[in-house]
């Protein structure tokens, strides 16, 4: 498939337009060509925009406010949660809580629900292939509260042993955690056949959404995720915000996460009552600009369509895939071809990972050297090191030959 | 690039003269850059008149950690120990001879820090607490 067959229905040309910084140059005459969006992602002008309208024209703190801006920035942060609760199909924008990113969602959950409901020798069941956050903070609640942990094993393709599950849900797990898509093989587990198979031994479901908000059409209904945690930063908003879904009912069983101003209805000296959810999980002044800026980021990718950008990706995936395969000495961590996304973490023969970053960033190719807070993963595979090479909407068939091409002269470096 | 992956460093790292291991050392030492997965393990040998006579290094990184500790171990042995002793990062960027960004600084100054625990005689890990921030 060359690029000028490569078909889509997204204005790939045109909508780069949004984001200036892939017109930049990493040194004189060397194009960046931006391929580490898993590890955050570009912005469009439209996010920058809501953020600096709301400073310069809206801002005041919400909630507790009577004045004009006080209403517009209580509006403005509130319609936010409501766009984000509709982008992933929550049942209400109550199951909506802003936190600093997926890692503290994750946190809150161990914090809150599992310092509530885990006793010690219950099981939490994870993968192999978890993101460190939705990992350590597991092992911190194990360490204090001797929780077991146990694995749902990877593959050597990179795919989950799904035939493990019932062998592993024998152990009756609290709950279950499982990422929606690697950050290191791009690969998407059966996230609602899991989960169904979950609940049936009477586990509910945390749902790493980190990679897969930004990527995919995401229905937590369908999914059947009791919790799902995701980032702001990698789907096109700003730092600094990140969301924890949550079912109502479960929202209202746990106990406060930070104490402070805003998640009480009432305090006394002696005491306070907490406010209702999902209020109750958010203490303290919000970061108000990044929620509107996140806000703006959903309409930016509701747009365009979810589906529309998974697609694309897709074809990004058929596309580059076999192209890296064909680089002599190149090894995939991650080699199946179905369920994945476009993010690609290879070793090479005879060059370190950080090599071949160093030389890619040469030729102005951005991508990521390390294990990608994913050392259980790459100890698994024996693997060191691995580059990875992530694309996203922005991203081009012709900035996937580039990378290629730069492989190609990193070998001769190191032949 | 060309500086970083001159003739120099490309070669200590494909041809490096001090990669193996020691029968007898005095000093031994190894650490790693977690970010990045670099290791380096030290063997020194250091005789009854306070001199380097022998050294070795072993390790799984990129080109400039490892060829790092190649360059790093050809410039000690036949020193002496104290003068060893007092070699500084300075001193090595200087004999790698390329300006680096603080990412790559600790890859290159990897195998200095084993070089210091192990004449130091440190504990395992402890090479941490000397670390400057390698931020300006």
């Amino acid at each position: 498939m060359r690029p000028e067959a490569f078909s889509s229905s997204l204005d790939v040309p045109r909508l780069r337009q949004d984001f200036p910084v892939l017109q930049r140059e990493t040194r004189p005459g060397v194009p960046l060509i931006y391929l580490d969006s898993t590890a955050t992602s570009q912005k469009p002008r439209q996010v920058v925009d809501a953020i600096a309208d709301f400073y310069l024209h809206h801002n005041a703190n919400i909630h507790r406010g009577i004045h004009t801006l006080a209403e517009e920035a209580t509006a403005a942060y509130e319609e936010a949660r409501a766009k984000v609760a509709k982008f992933i199909h929550a049942a209400s924008p109550r199951e909506i809580v802003f936190v600093r990113n997926a890692t503290e969602a994750i946190n809150l959950v161990a914090y809150t629900w599992g310092r509530a409901n885990l006793k010690p020798g219950d099981v939490v069941l994870l993968t192999e292939m978890e993101h460190h956050a939705n990992l350590v903070p597991w092992q911190m609640l194990a360490a204090e509260r001797e929780i077991k942990l146990a694995f749902i094993p990877v593959q050597p393709d990179g795919t989950l042993a799904m035939e493990a599950l019932p062998r592993l849900l024998a152990q009756e797990p609290k709950l279950v955690a499982v990422s929606g898509m690697s950050n290191v093989t791009g690969f998407q587990p059966d996230v609602a056949e899991i989960a169904r198979q979950a609940h049936a031994a009477g586990a509910l479901v945390l749902v790493d959404g980190a990679q897969l908000v930004p990527h995919a059409p995401v229905d937590v209904q369908a999914l059947g995720a009791d919790f799902l945690a995701f980032s702001s930063h990698k789907m096109l908003g700003p730092t600094g915000v990140g969301v924890l879904y949550a079912r109502r009912a479960l929202l209202e069983q746990m106990p406060p996460f930070l104490g402070g101003g805003d998640m009480i209805k009432r305090v006394t000296l002696e005491g306070f009552a907490t406010n209702v959810v999902p209020h109750k999980f958010e203490a303290g002044t919000p970061a108000i600009a990044e929620v509107v800026g996140l806000g703006a980021a959903v309409d930016y990718l509701a747009a365009i369509g979810m589906e529309a950008i998974h697609a694309y990706e897709q074809a990004l995936v058929t596309y580059v895939l076999p192209r890296l395969q064909a680089v002599p000495g190149l090894h995939l961590l991650g080699t199946t071809t179905e369920n994945r996304g476009a993010v690609f973490s290879f070793w090479m023969d005879d060059i370190h990972a950080h090599d071949i970053a160093q030389i890619l960033d040469h030729y102005g190719v951005a991508v990521r050297a390390g294990h990608h807070c994913a050392q259980p993963l790459h100890i698994k595979f024996g693997v060191p090191a691995t580059a990875r090479a992530s694309f996203y909407l922005y991203n081009t068939p012709e900035e996937a030959d580039r990378l290629i091409d730069a492989l190609y002269k990193a070998k001769e470096v190191f032949a | 690039m060309e500086d970083l992956y001159r003739e120099y460093i490309l070669d200590h790292y494909k041809s490096p003269r001090f990669r193996g291991h020691l029968e007898k050392y005095t000093f031994a030492y190894e650490d790693d850059n977690p970010t990045c997965g670099d290791h380096v393990h030290m063997e020194i040998l250091v005789d009854e008149n306070g001199k380097v006579v022998d050294a070795r290094f072993d390790g799984v990184g990129c080109a400039l950690s490892q060829a790092s500790a190649d360059i790093l171990l050809e410039h000690i042995v036949g020193k002496p120990l104290e003068e060893v002793k007092q070699f500084s990062k300075d001193d090595l960027l200087n004999l790698l001879g390329i300006t680096l960004g603080p990412v790559r600084l600790k890859c290159a100054l990897l195998p200095l820090k084993v070089l210091k625990g192990a004449l130091y005689g440190l504990a395992p890990g402890a090479a941490d607490e000397d670390e400057e921030a390698t931020w300006p």
